[in-house]
């Protein structure tokens, strides 16, 4: 029988946990590897224009500064799909902080050095970078983010909005937002013998190979990327960003190993932001709650490089039951840095504007928020019409009203005073669709009875080490101490990155599946092992990404308290609640610590995230941690995590649902509209700053 | 000690861990840069080199401080404790660090050294009697103040985990110090 913490569920303890708080685990930067040379890359300082000279000489003179890569003469990359990653390939600066030139130097000070040494001339353009509905150079794009269609429609939503009895037409906005993971991009590059081996950052290193090959123009046999431990990534680190190829240019210019890790500043112009998004959400309901017409319609920005449009109203197509709708993205090319992945893309801004204007629809109608959600589940899924594997919203909001005592709640805003504070409570619902991607692997059994499992997954603090090692020794049953897994290299069986919360279900798969093959072999056979042992692989190609008759989506209720300061305008959290109904729940302890991970960083969102893109200088305006305010100790309080049990047969066969990215969504309107509980205020511009609140209070 | 300086770079002996290295450094090498890439100790970690995380962290003669804001050539003779001193000798981590595994408080990891190191030099503070900003006025001066929830985050908001563990590192820290 499996030892208790190889049952599924069982809050088995990190497997690379020990060498994480001993500083034992080695990230990107920190492989020892004689030689190395470091890295500082010169950020262009014009928003829009072209290089018209490099001087490089003042650099070349510095001591230990070794080279000077610009687009003059750095390496040619072959062609890739994705656009930023063509670094000095020619004078265009498309927006500020576009790297221009890398120093390559004995040491980070003499790098540093260099890069102040490097005389850049520019002839600047015109830039725009502001964002506005009615820009004119806005299109409709082909597809949103995730290859959803831009525009759905159902029925006639103007027709249905203008004939509702009631009707809430509001427009929300989120700024740009930046994902900050703690572990900065970093990337170490060798050559050696015509190999190439690559130590990077990264959420998938058979990206990063792939990619690699292409622009490099090399067979992927001959390139390894390790990315054993990574600090963080939460989308931004899913695909190669430019750390890596200023990594492989540098090395293959000098021959010797090279890190380039990229200073925190740097960050918010080359790795991808959260591009803003400005909504106009129409609902029109009638008097029992039932909305009649759902429009939510978003126009966001992209760069001049590629376009990337944040799908944010694609969580409406998901959520309710609503006769007519149109859901629809337009997209403003600027000059601006390239927007991509931060957790939970469309659905965190999306089910932001979503669930707050069904607070404010709740409040027109006079019912409870939690009653108007309930009145409105669908029977099938509204844009598709296919059935869901499972839906558990409705228990998810029902199971939170109770431990959060919302029934003792006063609904009426602005009922509740501790001296100056102004205490209220607001819930939300949440939702993020099931992905799912093929993936190999290969288990074996050794003669000393334990396990080898392997399986390029990464590990970038979600604990797939841990999970799927407990997936092996269920399915093994054996107990979990005697499973070793590998994770985390190009040099194991190939799968696909950690994104789209489909992790788990996408490796889970082929480990279930080789682990179930080498169970039946063990089963079949008696007498000791061969030496080498015995060896199973799997993979899921055509099965994992094959389309489903359902439609697969977790689902979850936030609930929040507030208490909004009328003197200073700060909002602080007291209480943070989610529920989740996310298909099975493999590991108790590491998916409370993702949901509640995804719960902060929607409190961040909520209360003290948000960047400018300066309209004179066309760059981001906080770019550091002292300037953007990633929540710290003190602005986190106490949250719960809760799960309801779901039993999914239509999912994989561990029946689970990805949990890394429902913790943020939602959670940013729980918090809005328990402001607006408290205040009588809505607020409608994140994130909430004492000076919003304090614009809000009084009117002015 | 006297340090030797030559142009641009000085020798300086820092006792790591308890062991005395003397090395060679550039005067605008700060701490953390030494700790990993010259004495190969990468458990300080570098989040932003600029004292705005928290995860350089460690305790130069037992208090807590951002070593990416510290030159090296500065700290001839002194005693600096980093993540990988804290279990001693022994096998078994730190008491602290066992309460992380336990708690689950940290999920990618990279803040955690910091997190630890930062909070060995909280609870030292508050043990000196050194109050915070949510310590009570009244309470008497120079004597231990207790540690509840609020002291704890306060005192450790200097130290960001983007993974938000929070929740967990709190916890983690209240079972040692009980
Ligand atoms: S690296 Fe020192 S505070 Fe961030
Ligand atoms: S554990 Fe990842 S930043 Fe704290």
């Amino acid at each position: 029988m499996p030892e208790p913490a190889t049952a599924p569920g069982a809050p088995a303890e990190r497997r690379e946990g020990r060498l994480k708080v001993t500083g034992s685990a080695r990230y990107a930067a920190e492989h020892p590897s004689p030689g190395r040379l470091q890295a500082w890359p010169v950020p262009a300082a014009v928003a829009r224009g072209r290089v018209t000279r490099i001087d490089t000489a003042a650099a070349l003179d510095l001591p230990g500064v070794v080279t000077v890569l610009t687009p003059d003469d750095a390496p040619r990359l072959a062609e890739s799909d994705d656009a930023t990653l063509a670094v000095l390939q020619d004078a265009r600066v498309p927006h500020r902080g576009w790297f221009v030139a890398l120093v390559v130097a004995e040491s980070l000070e003499a790098a540093r050095d260099g890069a102040a040494a490097v005389h850049v001339a520019y002839a600047a353009e015109e830039h725009d970078v502001t964002l506005t509905e009615t820009h004119p150079a806005g299109y409709v794009p082909e597809q949103a983010n995730g290859g959803y269609p831009a525009v759905r429609e159902q029925g006639d939503p103007e027709a249905a909005f203008a004939s509702s009895e009631t009707r809430v037409d509001v427009r929300y906005r989120v700024p740009p937002l930046h994902n900050h993971p703690m572990e900065p991009h970093t990337t170490t590059a060798h050559w050696e013998d015509g190999r190439l081996t690559v130590h990077t950052s990264s959420q998938g290193s058979g990206v990063v190979r792939a990619v690699l090959a292409q622009l490099f123009e090399l067979d992927e046999e001959r390139i390894t990327v390790h990315a054993e431990h990574v600090g963080g990534g939460f989308g931004s680190k899913g695909t190669p960003r430019p750390d890596v190829v200023l990594a492989v240019m540098a090395a293959l210019r000098t021959g010797r190993p090279v890190t380039v890790a990229l200073p925190r500043r740097f960050l918010p112009a080359v790795v991808g932001h959260r591009a803003p998004t400005l909504h106009r959400l129409r609902l029109g309901a009638a008097p029992d709650g039932r909305l009649t017409s759902l429009l939510h319609e978003v126009t966001t920005h992209t760069s001049h490089v590629k376009e990337f449009v944040e799908q944010a109203a694609t969580p409406a197509r998901v959520m309710y039951a609503a006769a007519s709708s149109r859901t629809a993205h337009r997209v403003v090319p600027l000059d601006v840095p390239t927007p991509s992945w931060m957790r939970a893309p469309g659905e965190a801004p999306g089910m932001y504007a979503l669930e707050s204007a069904m607070d404010e629809l709740a409040a027109e109608l006079g019912m409870d928020p939690v009653d108007l959600r309930v009145a409105n589940e669908p029977e099938t899924e509204p844009d598709s019409g296919k059935p869901f594997s499972s839906r558990h919203l409705v228990e998810c909001l029902r199971e939170g009203a109770r431990r959060f005592d919302w029934d003792r709640r006063d609904p009426r805003p602005r009922t509740w005073a501790e001296g100056d504070l102004l205490i209220g409570t607001g819930v939300a619902a949440a939702t993020y669709p099931v992905m799912m991607w093929p993936s190999k692997a290969s288990a074996r059994a050794l003669p000393d009875g334990t396990f080898l499992v392997r399986i390029n997954a990464a590990d970038i603090g979600t604990g797939s080490r841990t999970v799927l090692a407990q997936i092996a020794a269920d399915v093994l049953e054996v107990p979990l101490e005697r499973v070793r897994i590998e994770v985390g290299s190009t040099e194991l069986p190939a799968a696909s990155l950690a994104g789209g919360s489909s992790g788990t279900a996408s490796w889970g798969w082929p480990v279930h599946e080789a682990c179930t093959r080498l169970a039946a072999l063990l089963g079949d056979r008696s007498g000791p092992l061969p030496g080498q042992g015995l060896a199973t692989e799997a993979d899921t190609a055509g099965r994992a990404d094959a389309d489903s008759p359902y439609a697969r989506h977790a689902f979850g209720a936030h609930f929040a308290e507030v208490a909004v300061d009328t003197v200073t305008g700060e909002t602080r959290v007291r209480r943070l609640l989610g529920v989740y109904a996310a298909g099975r729940i493999l590991n108790a302890r590491t998916a409370r610590s993702q949901f509640v991970g995804g719960m902060v960083m929607g409190l961040g969102m909520a209360l003290t995230e948000g960047s400018t893109v300066d309209a004179a200088f066309g760059d981001f305006t906080e770019s550091d941690l002292a300037s953007y305010h990633v929540p710290a100790h003190a602005d986190v309080p106490d949250i719960e995590a809760h799960w309801v049990d779901e039993d999914d047969p239509h999912l994989n066969p561990m029946g689970s649902k990805g949990i890394g990215e429902i913790g943020i969504v939602g959670t940013a309107a729980a918090i809005g509209n328990a402001a607006h509980h408290a205040t009588g205020v809505r607020f409608r511009e994140l994130p909430l700053t004492p000076d919003r609140i304090l614009t809000g209070l009084t009117g002015r | 000690m006297g340090s030797h300086s030559h142009g641009h770079h000085s020798d300086v002996t820092l006792r790591v861990n308890g062991k005395p290295r003397t090395l060679t450094v550039d005067h605008r090498r700060v701490l953390l840069d030494v700790l990993r890439d010259d004495l190969d100790l990468p458990g300080a970690k570098k989040g932003c080199d600029h004292g705005q995380c928290g995860a350089c962290t460690v305790l130069v003669d037992g208090r807590r401080v951002n070593s990416c804001l510290l030159l090296a050539v500065c700290l001839d003779g002194c005693d600096i404790t980093t993540v990988e001193g804290l279990a001693g000798d022994g096998e078994e981590p730190h008491p602290l660090q066992r309460a992380f595994l336990e708690r689950d408080g940290f999920q990618c990891g990279y803040c955690t050294p910091g997190q630890i190191c930062s909070a060995l030099g909280a609870v030292a503070e508050a043990e000196a009697g050194h109050p915070s900003h949510v310590t009570d006025p009244a309470l008497p001066s120079g004597r231990p103040v207790p540690l509840d929830r609020d002291e704890i985050r306060e005192r450790l908001s200097g130290n960001l985990c983007r993974c938000g563990a929070y929740p967990r590192i709190v916890e983690a820290v209240e079972d040692v110090i009980r």
